[in-house]
């Protein structure tokens, strides 16, 4: 079982979601979160002073899914979040070594 | 006086009084979240405690007397107005300007927002209200038992009508003093401190601008053709600020900026504010559109001289009402005022140079009290309470340290039940 995280825009999350939907992912987890990478920051001005904003909005969305699952979900959000343009964001897979399925006590693959 | 006057002046109170919540919402929106509770009570309160004090002693020190400088005690608490004698008259007007008395020192919040201790707040308002704001008005605005000026300056024919003198270079100047005493932030200017709520500050400048047509056009202290042309320089000078201070912006940064617009909308009021009775609808548009030019410029200052007057107090009331005031100098016109119209004519309605004169001399007998007061008042209350928060609740932010609230609290995961 893989768990596969993303940060994307914010604005694409709605396109992820539906790729995400159409390749058969059945649930998944996002929250805002804030953050930089290569693209840094950006500036906002208040009364004529310009201020440096480290910290960009962004969505972590999150996915477990079978092993056999992972490259190719991890493909699709990349896909169907690329713009082109800088500060797109990451997609990055790791392991998850035992799921629950709180309700009824399924584990592992059952409960994905 | 007639019931439409009376009916007017009791309306247009009402208008001064909600100013000062909106003032609360104004600076309350742009300051961190950490601090927004902090600043709304520290205008409240001056709601709660400058009325009670104007009313006692101050009402009767700023407005009748028989010196040029400051009144006599002959109204104190309230003696001798009679509403039964009088009609109310008298009565209307104690309380018409105690709305004034309150929003005055409430602007100087905006300077020391951040980082001064509320106790030393909560002290330094009533004496400043009494020790310079008082004093002042009585300057411009005060009269004899015959009715007639006699404050100094108000007698050599200064002109102030509804408070650009009195009230926003008041107060101004007032907050330039205090954040010299008090001193800047800790980061500031390195650090950003970006307004977390613009739309609590366009609510509070809506608010603003919906209140000031009683603070302009009530003024007139009737129901009279001066409160018409008040009321109608009001709106003119706000929308005209506005889109003078948005050019600026669209000119130099690039951008139009909400903060920019309500900002502008401010500057315009305070110009306005001495001249909204004495000059024609152009003169006012013209007064209004200025103001937020400059004023646009003006808030740059404090980083040039390295004070932080955090929400631009000095920037914008303190500039705005001085470019408001001498303008009035050039625009004065009493010639579309008919029996109203006793007042000297400015530079370009044929009044030569000496109405700008008197204003020149007025605004800057006000900056020297005002200035040398509060400097004083606050380096006393300094040495004897100490007027900073320490360096942990000005990191942590005021209002869960000195007030134990916190203005958000999102989400259920905040409250884990009351403690008995």
């Amino acid at each position: 079982m893989k768990l596969v995280t993303a940060i994307i825009k914010p604005f694409k999350l709605d396109d992820v979601k539906d790729a995400l939907k159409e390749a058969g992912v059945v649930g998944m987890t996002v929250q805002e979160v804030q953050g930089f990478g290569r693209q840094g920051g950006h500036t906002e001005t208040y009364r004529g002073a310009e201020y440096k904003v480290d910290f960009v909005p962004k969505v972590k969305l999150e996915a477990v899914v079978e092993d056999g699952d992972a490259e190719r979900v991890a493909d699709v959000i990349a896909d169907s979040a690329r713009t082109d343009k800088i500060g797109d964001g990451k997609v990055w897979i790791t392991d998850v070594l035992r799921i629950v399925r709180i309700r009824t006590g399924e584990v592992n693959e059952d409960a994905i | 006086m007639d019931a439409g006057s009376v009916t007017w002046v009791m309306v247009s109170a009402a208008l001064v009084i909600f100013m000062t919540p909106g003032l609360a919402l104004f600076y309350g929106g742009m300051v961190r979240a950490k601090n927004a509770l902090n600043m709304l009570l520290m205008n409240f309160y001056c709601l709660g405690i400058v009325p009670l004090v104007w009313v006692v002693i101050g009402y009767t020190l700023a407005t009748s007397g028989t010196s040029p400088v400051i009144g006599n005690f002959d109204f104190f608490g309230l003696k001798g107005i009679i509403v039964g004698q009088d009609g109310g008259e008298q009565l209307l007007f104690v309380f018409f300007w105690a709305a004034f008395a309150a929003i005055t020192p409430a602007l100087i919040a905006g300077a020391v927002a951040d980082r001064i201790k509320f106790v030393a707040w909560v002290i330094f308002i009533p004496l400043w209200s009494v020790l310079v704001f008082s004093p002042i008005w009585y300057w411009i605005y005060g009269k004899n038992a015959a009715g007639e000026l006699i404050g100094w300056l108000g007698e050599r024919g200064s002109l102030d009508f509804a408070g650009g003198t009195v009230i926003h270079v008041n107060a101004g100047i007032a907050a330039l003093a205090a954040v010299l005493v008090l001193g800047k932030r800790r980061g500031w200017p390195g650090e950003a401190m970006p307004p977390h709520s613009l739309p609590l500050v366009l609510a509070g400048a809506g608010i603003l601008w919906f209140g000031w047509f009683g603070f302009n056009a009530g003024s007139a202290g009737a129901a009279n053709a001066q409160a018409v042309q008040a009321f109608m320089n009001t709106f003119l000078a706000a929308a005209a600020a506005m889109l003078g201070w948005l050019i600026v912006e669209k000119i130099r940064d690039n951008h139009a900026t909400t903060l920019g617009a309500a900002s502008g909308i401010v500057a315009g009021l305070v110009a306005i504010t001495p001249a909204a009775g004495y000059v024609g609808g152009m003169a006012g548009m013209a007064i209004g559109f200025i103001a937020g030019v400059i004023c646009a410029f003006a808030v740059s200052a404090k980083f040039k001289f390295g004070f932080d007057d955090s929400l631009d107090v000095v920037g914008i009331h303190f500039v705005g009402g001085l470019t408001g005031s001498l303008l009035i100098g050039l625009f004065a016109d009493p010639s579309g005022f008919g029996e109203l119209g006793t007042f000297d004519a400015g530079l370009f309605f044929g009044g030569g140079w000496g109405l700008l004169g008197e204003q020149a001399l007025a605004n800057l007998a006000a900056m020297v009290w005002s200035f040398v007061l509060t400097f004083a008042i606050l380096k006393v209350l300094d040495a004897f309470i100490g007027i900073r928060v320490s360096e942990d609740e000005e990191k942590q932010g005021l209002d869960t340290t000195l007030h134990i609230e916190t203005a958000y609290n999102f989400g259920e995961l905040s409250s884990s039940g009351r403690s008995v």
